[in-house]
């Protein structure tokens, strides 16, 4: 039986450090939806969500009751869309038809988000993957909680820098169609490098075809929990710091697990993966940049930043990984700077850069996210942040994703509001020279040396 | 057995263990273990206890004991068991 110090600890954690589970995602595969008309596709599409994704919401908050633990989100991620739409969309209009049907079948039932807006073009676009991408700000405009991600490279194949130059643009065009809402389409739009087919986390979720019909995969958190451990071993030395880390982490995913379990057994879904990311909110305590100033740097960005992130990382990998049986997703810590306070802070005030922000992305699970930049930065400059993004993931065999927000009307010294779990964030410079003879050329840079391992 | 660990956080005073234990014995929760501590001038006390024979679902009592806290000045939750002995336990 647990003892009262054991159950203080846990009702500390969630009272105090804001310990929750960040997400349960229903990844569904709509591979047999396809069809030779849109319209049947998109009657497909919305039966299978509501009939399969039903009961997801209620499950989770009677999980939430029974524990005691808040499940923050409930979101659902789908087949990447430009398969489940190649054989009936002629044309962009196509797609935005299937991703208004997402968005109406996702509100039916209840998520707050829906993943898999996507296309995966590592190595080359066909004229579906071409046709959705070229849909996206349209999608992101009339849509609302629909999420899009494009896989633009992979340390298998290389980068395809004719993908990398399109999204420079499709970044752009959705940040300006949706111009009046500070350019919040584009939080919904992460490109990627090397992206996972079972991460439960938006905005980049998507139900890969390596997957199943169904899974439950689910997402924890609690960057608060590790920063009162860190507290508590301020001067300690290295060992002591990486050791509370792992062990923290270690309770945390527990609860992760505990959750994955009961939602798939409750649902008679297949348990995937648990998902070890810390992943921080806008809310005072559950910030990823105050761990790493707990482990004794004046502000995120300063000198041993990467290194204190590097330590995070890992550590919560090592106590992650021996508290579930099924590790997956993006697993580490998320560096978002509009849904982390102190990330917003240090950005406010000239500590942290988004050259620091791209070194940090070298040891963290996934990339530049949420950095709003100034409207006026080009497309060319955008596809050069990609492409170097997408470079540090092909090379170091991880996930690297760039969503960053340009946002229209707005320069440096201004702020932006997403509101909820999404925040708000200054406006970050952005290096003013230009990349564009470089991202114009064209073609694909071919993949490195060390995936030729057959 | 179905286990559910009943925590009782608030100001000390009179009559707080009667009423939880009142409540749990019309409700037909049978106590396994209680246990109590002050922390920083706060009265923390641990209840576990088995509701199997109950009729009443979980949900029903976690909100009755809640409601039961309001009325005392108390914070009162219910949570099953398995959340402690899995973050705790290997």
């Amino acid at each position: 039986m647990p003892s009262i110090k054991e159950v203080l600890e846990t009702n500390r954690m969630i009272e105090h450090d804001l310990l929750d589970v960040r997400t349960i995602t229903m990844g569904i595969s709509l591979l047999d939806c396809a069809s030779d008309d849109v319209g049947r596709t998109c009657g497909k599409i919305y039966d299978r969500i509501l009939k399969t994704a039903g009961k997801l919401v209620e499950t989770g908050e009677a999980i939430s009751k029974d524990f005691g633990i808040p499940i923050v989100n409930k979101r659902i991620s789908v087949t990447p869309i430009s398969l489940v739409g190649s054989g009936c969309c002629h044309g962009p209009e196509d797609y935005v038809k299937i991703a208004k049907t997402l968005d109406r079948a996702a509100k039916e039932v209840g998520v707050n988000f829906l993943g898999g807006y996507s296309a995966l073009v590592t190595k080359g676009m066909t004229t579906a993957d071409r046709m959705l991408i070229e849909s996206i700000p349209e999608t992101l405009d009339v849509t609302d909680i629909v999420c899009s991600s494009v896989n633009v490279g992979s340390t298998r194949t290389g980068i395809d820098m004719d993908a990398v130059r399109l999204m420079g643009k499709i970044i752009k065009k959705t940040a300006e169609r949706t111009a009046d809402r500070d350019s919040f389409g584009c939080a919904k739009l992460v490109v990627f490098c090397n992206a996972p087919d079972d991460n439960p986390f938006m905005a980049g979720a998507f139900h890969g075809v390596t997957e199943g019909d169904v899974v439950i995969n689910v997402g924890v958190s609690g960057p608060g929990v590790v920063k009162a451990a860190v507290d508590r071993v301020k001067g300690e030395n290295f060992e002591v710091l990486c050791q509370t880390v792992k062990k923290t982490a270690f309770k945390v995913t527990r609860v992760g697990q505990l959750v994955a379990q009961e939602a798939a057994s409750r649902l008679n879904v297949p348990f995937g993966i648990v998902d070890l990311s810390l992943a921080p909110t806008p809310a005072v305590g559950d910030s990823v940049a105050q761990i790493l100033e707990s482990m004794g740097l004046e502000r995120v960005g300063a000198p041993g930043t990467t290194a204190a992130l590097a330590i995070l990382n890992d550590q919560v990998k090592k106590g992650g990984v021996m508290a579930s049986s099924y590790v997956g997703g993006l697993s580490g810590a998320f560096i978002p700077v509009s849904e982390d306070r102190g990330m917003i802070e240090a950005a406010a005030m000239g500590a942290l850069s988004i050259e620091k922000l791209e070194a940090m992305t070298c040891v963290c699970s996934v990339g530049l996210d949420m950095i709003a930049v100034p409207g006026d930065t080009t497309e060319e400059t955008l596809a050069g942040i990609i492409a170097d993004e997408a470079a540090i993931g092909m090379i170091n065999q991880k996930t690297t994703a760039v969503r960053l927000i340009p946002v229209i009307g707005k320069s440096v010294g201004e702020t932006v509001s997403f509101g909820g779990l999404l925040g708000y964030a200054p406006i970050m410079p952005v290096n003013g020279y230009s990349c564009a003879e470089f991202v114009n050329r064209g073609g694909r840079i071919p993949a490195p040396i060390h995936s030729f391992r057959n | 057995m179905k286990k559910i660990i009943i925590t009782v956080v608030g100001k000390d005073r009179v009559g707080i263990i009667a009423k939880v234990c009142t409540y749990l014995s019309e409700a037909q929760i049978n106590i396994l273990d209680i246990t109590q501590t002050i922390v920083s001038d706060m009265f923390n006390m641990m209840v576990i206890a088995d509701m199997e024979k109950s009729g009443k679902p979980f949900d029903v009592i976690a909100d009755e004991l809640k409601a039961l806290g309001d009325e005392m000045g108390l914070r009162i939750l219910a949570q099953k068991e398995e959340i402690f002995t899995e973050m705790h336990r290997i």
